[in-house]
Order: structure tokens, then C-alpha cells, then sequence
């Protein structure tokens, strides 16, 4: 069964692209956007065991703090260094630069249960969108 | 069942639409968060103009040669003793001494002119007319009247062509009664942001032409429009107190750290004795500016600890670009903890982050 190409989302604005057994993750634009100049982010740490849609960070903007749900599980085996000196990347760039973390990925067949294609996010994000 | 009331509108709405602003509600009206950005606006502000839409503030007008000597039996600052064309901060309190508003009063040769603040129009129209006497007329403009604030270093020059008065040389806390680009405008030179700035009252229906033209004739010497997600960052930075905030009903001027403009030796106001009790303990909870060690900003109502013991909450608080980058915040905390160089403990999300009490303002323009 072939690995899912591209990038999946989640109902809550996260991305991502998983890559043979690892995963990055990342928001999307539209959250960047809704968010905010994004001030500080909390990640998980390197070795701790994520498990899918588990709330395990944050990202705060000016104005809110807003809690990361992980849209894959597995184990995170690198965060961005980045984002402590520069949360404002998460902003810029948030599918390259301000990527979030990777985790290795215990199950990557079962990876796209539960998140969207890209065409189903673009469908949520227009009926959000007024 | 219920109806929710719907918001209400200033005369510059359709220009936020226009420009493409983030609208949210706010004390009963539909108002600009953001346009281009929070943190751009703010810079904008700082380095060297922006445009504020303040039409949601309450405008009224106290009437009559003892409009003075009456606002001052409701205020804790002195209102009689205001020479003309100046304008002065107050504070009205309730018996208890807790505030009902904080407010500017202008003097103008024939009215006081008394701004407050949106989400207490209604409350202070009725304290207002409530105390109201035969002599003095009181009349509302809230919601038609607009209120255009121009706050940055270069307001002077950008505001400089459209005015029929030299604004340069209007004195800071003071007013004019003047034209601004034709249209009838009292003037003042006064702000919340920090910054020099002027803020220009003017008829609602005149509002939106005076805005595109301040816009248009600002923007090449970088005018930007700005919401209230900037101005509460910049009030912040610049220690200035916001109702709800570091003031309110529980939470008195002295509390809130306007003891400077409360005037106990005034003969009478509402509050006087309480203040005066108040003052003399000296043993309340009170407002105290403080920022954080590191990188986890603070959040309105998280706990604060003093060697362990929790002392009180945060109040206000926010990323601070004119700050260093740093997290600031202003918190109430018992006596004790508000001393300047603390060390307090800010609970964020179940961990206790290190903080230290620092005085205000935060942020002071350069000369």
C-alpha cells in the first residue's frame, strides 16, 4: 500500500506530510491567519509519544492562545529550532520554514484516518470563511 | 428565547470593510481588531503614524457656568481648576470608592467636553443624569459624533495641511476648536498610545471623507489605519490603565495605580470618604506592572505567586515589541508583592514561570 503523497489536514488547521515513516506538522495558512502575529510556540519535546489528535502544545498569537491538537501519533524526533528565537516564521511561512515538529510514525498506513484531503480542507475552510 | 441585540456601527464602518479590517464586537459595536496586522500597526504607531477609529467612545457635553464646580463633585480630579482649552484626565467613583469610569474632560469656552469610555456609555448616562442638576444641561452625542485619533511621531506633519490652526504649537492636554480639512473639529493634542498624537472630534456624517483624506495624503509618509488589537498593546506599553482592566468597580483609583489624580483635599465628591479611608490604611490590592523572564507570555487571570503563596492575578498583558521583544503584563497582587524589582511566580498552564515587578510605563517616547 502506497504512502500517502502531498499533505493531509486536520478539522483543526493542522498540516501534514508524511515522508516514508515521518511525519511533519505544521498549521496552515488560514490558522496563521486567523491567529494572528504569532508571539510564542509550545512544542512537544523530542522523545515524547504523541497520540493522534491529542492536544499537545500551543501556539499564541497577540491576541489568543489556541491548543495544537497532533493530527499523526508517534514519537517526536525533532522540533524546529527556529521557532523559540522566531515564532513569527510560523506566520511567514507556515507549510516550509515554520513547520512545527516531526514525529516518526508508528503506523503509516493508518496516517490519513480521520484527516482531509486537500480539496475536503479547502471545502471546510470556504464554509468558515464570511 | 432570546434575541441578541444586534451591533451597532460608527460612521466609518463601511472605510474598515473598505480596507479590509478584521471586525469583532466590542462594547455594542462592530469595530476594527486589525488590518494589516497587530504588530504592524503597532510599528506603524511607534516609528510613525497610525489611524484610530474612536467613534464608539461615549461623547457628552456638560452645559452651564456650573458644569465645572457640579463634574467636580463626581470626580476625584479637579475639574474647576482646568484653564480653558485644556484637557485632564479623571476618574468618577461610586460611594464605596470603586470606579465607575475613567474619562478625559475638555474645556471648551462654552461646555465641558467628557469622553468616556464605550462600554460604560450607558452606565455613565444614567450616573450622570442621574446626579444631573437644574443649571447644568447635559446633552449625549454617543454615536454621532466620531472620533478620528492620529497618534505617532509624524501626526504634527501629517495632520499640519488639513488644519486652520497650527497644530505644532497646540500644547499637549490642550484642545482647539478649529477646522480640519473644512470640516468643524475640536482638536486636542491627546492619546493613548504613548506617542504624540492628536485626536479630532467631528461630526459623523463629515468622519469618512476627513479619514480617506488623512489616509491618502498620510499614507507616502507611512500613516497606517490602526484597530484596537494596536491601541491596547500600546496603551499597555505605555502604562496606561484600561477599565475592566486595572480599573473597575472592585477596583479603585488608588488600586489602580491613578492615586496622582485623585485630589483629596477637592471639598466633595462621590467616593471621598472611602478613598480618603483607603489612602490611609493603605493596605489594598493593587495594580502592579511586571514582565516576564522568559519567552511564555502571560495572560489575563493567570494566578501569581510571591515565594510560593498565591498574592493575586494577571491583569493585562502582552508581547512587547517597545519592550525589548519581552512578555508584559500589569497584575493585581496584594501589597506586599508589588514592590518594584519582585520576584513573582506567573502560573502558566499548571507551570509557575518567573517574573519581576518593574515600574511604569514600560515604554516612554523619546524626546
Amino acid at each position: 500500500m502506497a504512502q500517502p503523497e502531498g499533505l493531509l489536514y486536520s478539522k483543526e488547521h493542522e498540516w501534514t506530510k508524511v515522508e516514508g515513516d515521518t511525519a511533519t506538522v505544521g498549521i496552515t495558512d488560514y490558522a496563521q491567519n486567523s491567529l494572528g502575529d504569532i508571539v510564542y510556540v509550545e512544542l512537544p519535546r523530542v522523545g515524547q509519544v504523541l497520540s493522534k489528535h491529542a492536544s499537545i502544545g500551543v501556539v499564541e498569537s497577540v491576541k489568543a492562545v489556541s491548543d495544537l491538537f497532533t493530527p499523526v501519533g508517534g514519537e517526536v524526533i525533532e522540533i524546529n529550532p527556529s521557532l523559540e528565537a522566531d515564532p513569527a516564521l510560523v506566520n511567514r511561512e507556515p507549510f516550509a520554514g515554520g513547520w512545527l515538529y516531526k514525529v516518526r510514525v508508528a503506523d503509516p498506513g493508518s496516517v490519513a484516518e480521520g484527516l482531509l484531503s486537500p480539496a475536503d480542507y479547502d471545502a471546510l475552510v470556504a464554509e468558515g470563511a464570511h | 428565547m432570546q434575541t441578541t441585540p444586534t451591533l451597532r456601527r460608527t460612521a466609518l464602518y463601511a472605510e474598515h470593510l473598505a480596507l479590509g479590517a478584521r471586525m469583532v464586537p466590542f462594547a455594542g459595536f462592530e469595530m476594527p481588531v486589525q488590518y494589516a496586522g497587530i504588530l504592524k500597526e503597532h510599528d506603524a504607531v511607534r516609528e510613525r503614524a497610525g489611524l484610530f477609529d474612536l467613534s464608539h467612545m461615549a461623547q457628552f457635553e456638560l452645559w452651564g457656568e456650573g458644569a465645572a464646580a457640579w463634574a467636580d463633585t463626581l470626580t476625584v480630579n479637579a475639574v474647576a481648576t482646568m484653564k480653558p482649552f485644556q484637557a485632564r484626565y479623571n476618574l468618577f467613583c461610586n460611594e464605596s470608592g470603586g470606579t465607575l469610569d475613567d474619562v478625559l474632560f475638555y474645556r471648551l469656552p462654552d461646555r465641558l467636553l467628557l469622553v468616556c469610555n464605550a462600554a460604560n456609555a450607558d452606565k455613565m448616562w444614567q450616573w450622570l443624569t442621574a446626579h444631573a442638576v437644574p443649571e447644568v444641561g447635559l446633552i449625549s452625542h454617543h454615536g454621532s459624533r466620531a472620533l478620528i485619533a492620529l497618534q505617532g511621531p509624524r501626526a504634527a506633519e501629517i495632520l499640519a495641511p488639513f488644519a486652520d490652526i497650527d497644530v505644532a504649537a497646540l500644547k499637549y492636554y490642550f484642545c482647539a476648536e478649529a477646522a480640519v480639512d473644512g470640516v468643524a473639529a475640536v482638536i486636542a493634542r491627546t492619546g493613548y498610545t504613548g506617542e504624540d498624537g492628536y485626536e479630532l472630534f467631528v461630526s459623523g456624517e463629515e468622519a469618512p471623507a476627513l479619514w480617506r483624506r488623512l489616509l491618502d495624503a498620510g499614507r507616502p509618509l507611512g500613516l497606517e489605519p490602526a484597530g484596537l488589537g494596536a491601541r491596547d498593546m500600546l496603551r499597555l506599553e505605555a502604562g496606561m490603565p484600561l477599565y475592566g482592566f486595572e480599573l473597575g468597580e472592585d477596583l479603585s483609583p488608588l488600586a489602580g495605580g491613578q492615586r496622582w489624580a485623585v485630589k483629596l483635599d477637592k471639598p466633595e465628591f462621590v467616593g471621598k470618604a472611602a478613598l480618603a479611608a483607603q489612602a490611609a490604611a493603605d493596605d489594598f490590592s493593587r495594580i502592579a506592572g511586571f514582565v516576564m523572564d522568559g519567552r511564555v507570555p502571560a495572560r489575563t487571570g493567570y494566578p501569581v505567586f510571591l515565594d510560593g503563596r498565591r498574592v493575586g492575578e494577571v491583569r493585562s498583558a502582552s508581547f512587547s515589541p517597545s519592550y525589548g521583544g519581552r512578555n508584559i503584563g500589569t497584575a493585581l497582587v496584594e501589597k506586599a508583592a508589588a514592590a518594584e524589582g519582585g520576584v513573582l511566580g506567573v502560573e502558566v498552564r499548571g507551570a509557575v514561570h518567573g517574573a519581576h515587578v518593574v515600574p511604569l510605563p514600560f515604554y516612554k517616547r523619546p524626546k
